[in-house]
C-alpha cells in the first residue's frame, strides 16, 4: 500500500481562482456521476425522449387539424418551436425530482462532509440535467423532421436556436434546484411539476397563438418566458411567426437572453443559500 | 493544549422543536485514540457526530476538530475528517468502484490516483469481487463496508463512525472492527458511536456514556466496570433443594451477601479474585454434597454499567427500537 498524502493545501492560503477551478472540477465530477447514473437507469430520460415524441404526434395529428394559424403556415412548423420552449422549461421539475431524491438519501451527507464547494453539488446536478436536454433537442428535432418540420433558415440559425434553448434550460434547472430544496420528497416534486408546471406551459404560445386568449391570459402568455423561447425558435427556424404586441414577442431572442440570465442570477444563489440553510438545521 | 486533543467539544446544545437532542455535551478525544460513544437510541449520539462533522450547527457550545472550529472553520475541518453515517451514503446506481473513484476525485486526486486508491480499499475491505457491480446489488454488510471505505479515501486523520456495525452480519462486523483497529495503528483518531456494549468494549480506549443529550459517565471500559463492582461467582445447582446449601457455601467466601434465584436455580455473589478462589468453592460445594449444573465467574458487562448509571438496561432501548423497525 503506497501512501499518498491528501493533495489539498491549507484552506486559508488558497486563492479564489484556484478554489473556483476546483469547484468547477468537482461540479464536473458530480455531473458525470449523474450522467453515469442515467446510463444505468435510462428510464430517467423518459421526459426528454418519449414525452416529446408523444406530444409532437398528439398535437400534429390530433389537435393540430383543429388549430388554424392566422396568416397560414403549417402547424407542425409552429409546434416544434413551441415544443422547444416546453421541453426546455420541463427541465425544472426534473431537476427538482433529482435534487429531492439526492437529499433524501445519505449521499448528500457524504458530499457535505467532503472538502468541496457547496455550489458544486448543485452545479453538478444542473450540468447533468443540461446534458439530458441536449438529448431532448436531438430527439425533438428528429421527431420534427419526421413529421415535416424543417430548419428553413439553415443550420447556423438552427444552432443559434438550440443554443438559446439550452441557455434557457440551464436557467430552469436552477429554478428546479430551488424547488428541490424547498420540497420534501421526490413524490411531492413530481406532483408539483404536474400541478403547476403543466398548466403554465399551456398558458403560452407553445401550442396555439396567443391572439385568441382573453386579454389577461394573453398578457401572461406573451410574457411567459417559455413563449419567448418558442417565438425565438420560430424566428430562427422559420415559418409562421405571429408577433403579438408585447415586447418579448417583438424581440424574442433578446427576451430569452434576459430571462435566462435573470433567472440564473436570482435562482442560482438562492439555491446555494437554501442548500446551505437546509442542511445546517 | 488543543494539540493533544483531536476532538474537543464543550457544552454542545442542539434543540429540535421541543426535544433537547444535545443538552451540554462535553467531549475530549486524544489524537490517535478511539473514543466509544455509548448510549441508547435517541441519546444524542448521531446529533453529536453531525455537529462535529460540520453537518449541523450547534445552538450553543463550541467544538474544535483537528484544532479547527466546526462553526467558523468548517472547510478546514472537512479536510481532516472522514464520516460513515448510519445510513450508507453511496450512489446506489453506480458500481462500488465508481463510488470510491468519485470520492477520490472530489478529494482532488487525479483519475489515476483515485483509481489506485479505490483498488486498495476494495481489496482491504474484501470487495474486489463485487467492485464492478452496482451498489444496489450489494448486501447490507457489503454496503457498510463500502461506505466505510469511502470515508477513508482521503486518508482522514479523524474518522467518525456512527453506529458502524448496526445491522451487520458477524463477518462484516469483524471486518469493520479489524479495519478500525488497523486505522488507529496508523495514528488515526476515531470517534465511534454504538448501542452495542461489546463493541465499545472491544474497540474503544475510552468510553463516554451518553443519555438524554448529556454525558453521564466516562472512562475506560475497566474503570466503568469497576464502578459497578468486581467479579461475581455464579453457581447453578442441579436440584432446587440444593440451593440453600450452595448459598451457605458462597456466603462463607463471598465479599457480599449472595443472591439466590430459585427460578433459574442460581446463587450469585461478589467474590474478589474469583478465579483464584474457585478451587476452594468447588471443594466446599463438593463437601456439602451439592450437585452442580454450572459454575462460573461473571465479569460485569457494560450492560451492568448502563443499568447502574441510568437505572435501566441499555438493551431494552435497543430492543424496543428493533420492534419498532
Amino acid at each position: 500500500m503506497t501512501t499518498m498524502s491528501l493533495p489539498i493545501p491549507a484552506a486559508a492560503a488558497e486563492p479564489w481562482l484556484l478554489r473556483t477551478w476546483w469547484a468547477l472540477k468537482n461540479s464536473w465530477v458530480l455531473a458525470r456521476r449523474s450522467i453515469a447514473r442515467i446510463a444505468r437507469e435510462p428510464e430517467q430520460l423518459l421526459d426528454v425522449t418519449i414525452q416529446p415524441v408523444i406530444f409532437v404526434l398528439l398535437f400534429t395529428y390530433v389537435f393540430g387539424s383543429a388549430i388554424h394559424l392566422a396568416g397560414g403556415g403549417s402547424y407542425h412548423q409552429f409546434l416544434i418551436s413551441g415544443m422547444f420552449g416546453m421541453t426546455m422549461a420541463g427541465t425544472a421539475p426534473g431537476t427538482a425530482v433529482g435534487m429531492t431524491t439526492d437529499m433524501s438519501t445519505g449521499l448528500i451527507d457524504r458530499f457535505r462532509a467532503l472538502p468541496i464547494s457547496r455550489a458544486a453539488v448543485l452545479a453538478g446536478r444542473t450540468m447533468s440535467d443540461l446534458a439530458t436536454q441536449v438529448l431532448g433537442i436531438v430527439v425533438l428535432s428528429a421527431t420534427g423532421l419526421a413529421v415535416g418540420w424543417r430548419m428553413e433558415h439553415g443550420i447556423g440559425d438552427a444552432l443559434l436556436a438550440a443554443g438559446l434553448a439550452l441557455l434557457f434550460a440551464f436557467a430552469m434547472t436552477w429554478v428546479g434546484a430551488c424547488a428541490g430544496m424547498v420540497l420534501r420528497s421526490p413524490e411531492t416534486a413530481q406532483a408539483m411539476g404536474f400541478i403547476f408546471f403543466l398548466p403554465l406551459s399551456f398558458v403560452s404560445n407553445a401550442f396555439v397563438p396567443t391572439q385568441g386568449m382573453p386579454a389577461w391570459l394573453r398578457d401572461f402568455a406573451n410574457w411567459n418566458p417559455m413563449s419567448a423561447v418558442a417565438a425565438a425558435c420560430r424566428n430562427l427556424f422559420g415559418g409562421n411567426v405571429p408577433t403579438p404586441d408585447a415586447w418579448p414577442m417583438q424581440h424574442p431572442e433578446l427576451a430569452v437572453l434576459i430571462w435566462s440570465i435573470g433567472l440564473i442570477a436570482v435562482f442560482a444563489p438562492t439555491a446555494v443559500y437554501l442548500y446551505r440553510r437546509k442542511v445546517l438545521r | 493544549m488543543s494539540e493533544t486533543y483531536a476532538i474537543e467539544a464543550e457544552g454542545l446544545v442542539k434543540v429540535f422543536g421541543r426535544t433537547r437532542a444535545l443538552d451540554g455535551i462535553d467531549l475530549q478525544v486524544r489524537a490517535g485514540t478511539i473514543l466509544g460513544m455509548l448510549g441508547p437510541n435517541g441519546a444524542g449520539k448521531t446529533t453529536t457526530v453531525r455537529v462535529l462533522t460540520t453537518l449541523l450547527r450547534p445552538d450553543l457550545g463550541t467544538a474544535r476538530v483537528a484544532g479547527f472550529d466546526v462553526r467558523t472553520e468548517a472547510a478546514q475541518v472537512r479536510r481532516e475528517i472522514g464520516l460513515t453515517g448510519q445510513y450508507a451514503a453511496l450512489d446506489e446506481s453506480l458500481t462500488g468502484r465508481a463510488n470510491l473513484i468519485m470520492v477520490g476525485q472530489l478529494c482532488r486526486m487525479s483519475k489515476r490516483q483515485a483509481k489506485q486508491r479505490a483498488a486498495e480499499l476494495l481489496d482491504e475491505f474484501d470487495l474486489t469481487d463485487a467492485a464492478d457491480r452496482g451498489v444496489k446489488t450489494y448486501s447490507g454488510g457489503m454496503r457498510r463496508r463500502l461506505d466505510l471505505a469511502a470515508s477513508l479515501v482521503a486518508r482522514p486523520s479523524i474518522l467518525f463512525l456512527d453506529e458502524p456495525t448496526t445491522g451487520l452480519d458477524p463477518r462484516s462486523r469483524v471486518v469493520t472492527w479489524d479495519a478500525v483497529r488497523a486505522l488507529t495503528a496508523t495514528g488515526t483518531t476515531v470517534l465511534l458511536t454504538t448501542q452495542h456494549l461489546d463493541e465499545a468494549d472491544q474497540l474503544a480506549d475510552l468510553i463516554t456514556v451518553v443519555d438524554h443529550g448529556r454525558v453521564i459517565a466516562e472512562g475506560t471500559s475497566a474503570g466503568l466496570k469497576a464502578k459497578v463492582g468486581g467479579e461475581r461467582v455464579l453457581i447453578t445447582v442441579a436440584a432446587q433443594s440444593d440451593l440453600g446449601a450452595a448459598r451457605n457455601v458462597l456466603a462463607g467466601i463471598a465479599d457480599g451477601p449472595p443472591q439466590t434465584d430459585p427460578a433459574t436455580r442460581t446463587v450469585e455473589a461478589p467474590v474478589d479474585g474469583g478465579a483464584r478462589r474457585m478451587p476452594e468453592i468447588v471443594r466446599k460445594l463438593d463437601a456439602a454434597g451439592v450437585l452442580l449444573d454450572d459454575l462460573g465467574i461473571r465479569r460485569p458487562s457494560l450492560d451492568d454499567v448502563f443499568l447502574t448509571l441510568t437505572g435501566r438496561a441499555a438493551d431494552t432501548a435497543a430492543e424496543s427500537e428493533k420492534e419498532a423497525a
